[in-house]
């Protein structure tokens, strides 16, 4: 059971290490939270799974942070993707197509 | 258990830096904060570890209490930036 | 509704302490009582007759196709990361969904936000906002099955 729990947890360490990566490399900040946000939360699952695999007594408290972070990390990126582009922010030159523009500008119009 | 140690702590130890070149680097705020939001979360699972390091469930309250704050940071820096334009 | 938000809160403080002394549970009783007096009119958790059939299915159809989607999408986000040339065809695309609950769109825009290439940037009505990594489709349809279909009939026999 302890072999899996470490397992897991290199597993979750590789999943921060890509989430690094792909925070580093990705060109615009839309990209940058895809790619932070999803390997992050999976490291996070498996890392902490894995610590409640080695030592049973901490299981009940890593699953309820694995909750927490599962209902919280998705809402805090995607208010920041939002706020990024409220704020301005330009997307990458190599996108493609934009159907929130009119809606962003809607907003902005609402506000003032 | 040491070598182990070595290895996560090792990879965990890259991609903090790497998103730290990131929010060093980033052009705007929205890229800092979500570097700094990254680097929250892999906070949280690192006291996680520490925990079974040094064998003491209180560094999971920890953990749980960083997670949270840490989403409530996120958000009202984020708000703050969204309305300063 | 009081009742069920104490229910809530009274669970979270026995996982919290991990013991059934006496004492942590009195002060947990009185705690979750203040909590839930105070917060009762922020929380919306509906309970009914159906709701373990809901839990039931929460758990062993949403949970499964989640964690599944989510291992997929971390090997997306890898094998994009890894590449040299770093594959990308990025898009913001507006999907129309069918579900009309708060909860449900929470949890439906959460789900869009962990599966490959997809992060909900805005809810407007039945309006989602999505950022897309590699956009393969324009027309509606195609959109919707590509993006929105698998979740939205689970999570409809969930919540609504």
């Amino acid at each position: 059971m302890s072999i899996i729990g470490y397992l897991l947890i290199i597993i979750g360490a590789f999943f921060y290490f890509l989430g690094g990566l792909g925070m580093f490399r990705m060109p615009d900040v839309y990209n940058r939270l895809q790619a932070g946000t999803k390997a992050t939360t999976l490291g996070s699952f498996s890392t902490l799974l894995g610590v409640g695999l080695v030592n049973p007594a901490f299981l009940g408290k890593a699953l309820l942070i694995i909750a927490f972070i599962a209902l919280t990390n998705p809402v805090g990126s995607s208010v920041l993707a939002r706020a990024a582009y409220l704020k301005g922010v330009k997307p990458t030159s190599k996108t493609v197509v934009d159907e929130y523009a009119d809606e962003a500008t809607k907003k902005a119009g609402e506000e003032q | 258990m040491s070598i182990l140690s070595y290895l996560f702590f090792g990879l965990i130890g890259l991609g903090v830096i790497l998103a730290f070149l990131r929010m060093i680097l980033g052009p705007t705020s929205a890229d800092r904060l979500a570097a700094l939001d990254m680097l929250n979360i892999i906070l949280t699972g690192t006291i996680a570890i520490l925990a079974l390091t040094f064998n003491n469930g209180l560094y999971l309250d920890i953990a749980l209490v960083y997670g949270l704050l840490s989403f409530v940071e996120t958000i009202v820096i984020a708000r703050y930036l969204e309305a300063k334009k | 509704m009081f009742f069920s938000v104490f229910i809530v809160t009274f669970f979270t403080w026995l996982i919290l302490t991990n013991s059934l002394e006496p004492s942590e549970v009195v002060i947990g009783l009185i705690v979750s009582i203040v909590v839930s007096t105070t917060f009762t009119r922020y929380y919306s958790i509906k309970f009914d007759w159906k709701l373990p059939v809901r839990i039931l299915r929460f758990v062993f159809i949403y949970l499964p196709v989640f964690i599944w989607e989510m291992i997929k999408a971390n090997l997306d986000v890898a094998v994009r990361v890894l590449n040299p040339s770093l594959p990308l065809n990025p898009g913001f695309v507006k999907v129309k969904t069918s579900l009309k609950g708060k909860n449900s769109k929470l949890a439906l825009a959460n789900s869009i936000t962990l599966t490959p290439g997809t992060l909900t940037l805005d809810v407007k009505d039945e309006e989602l906002y999505i950022h897309w990594v590699d956009v393969k489709a324009t027309s509606e349809e195609q959109k919707q099955k590509h993006i929105t279909t698998k979740f939205e009939k689970i999570l409809k026999k969930i919540f609504e």
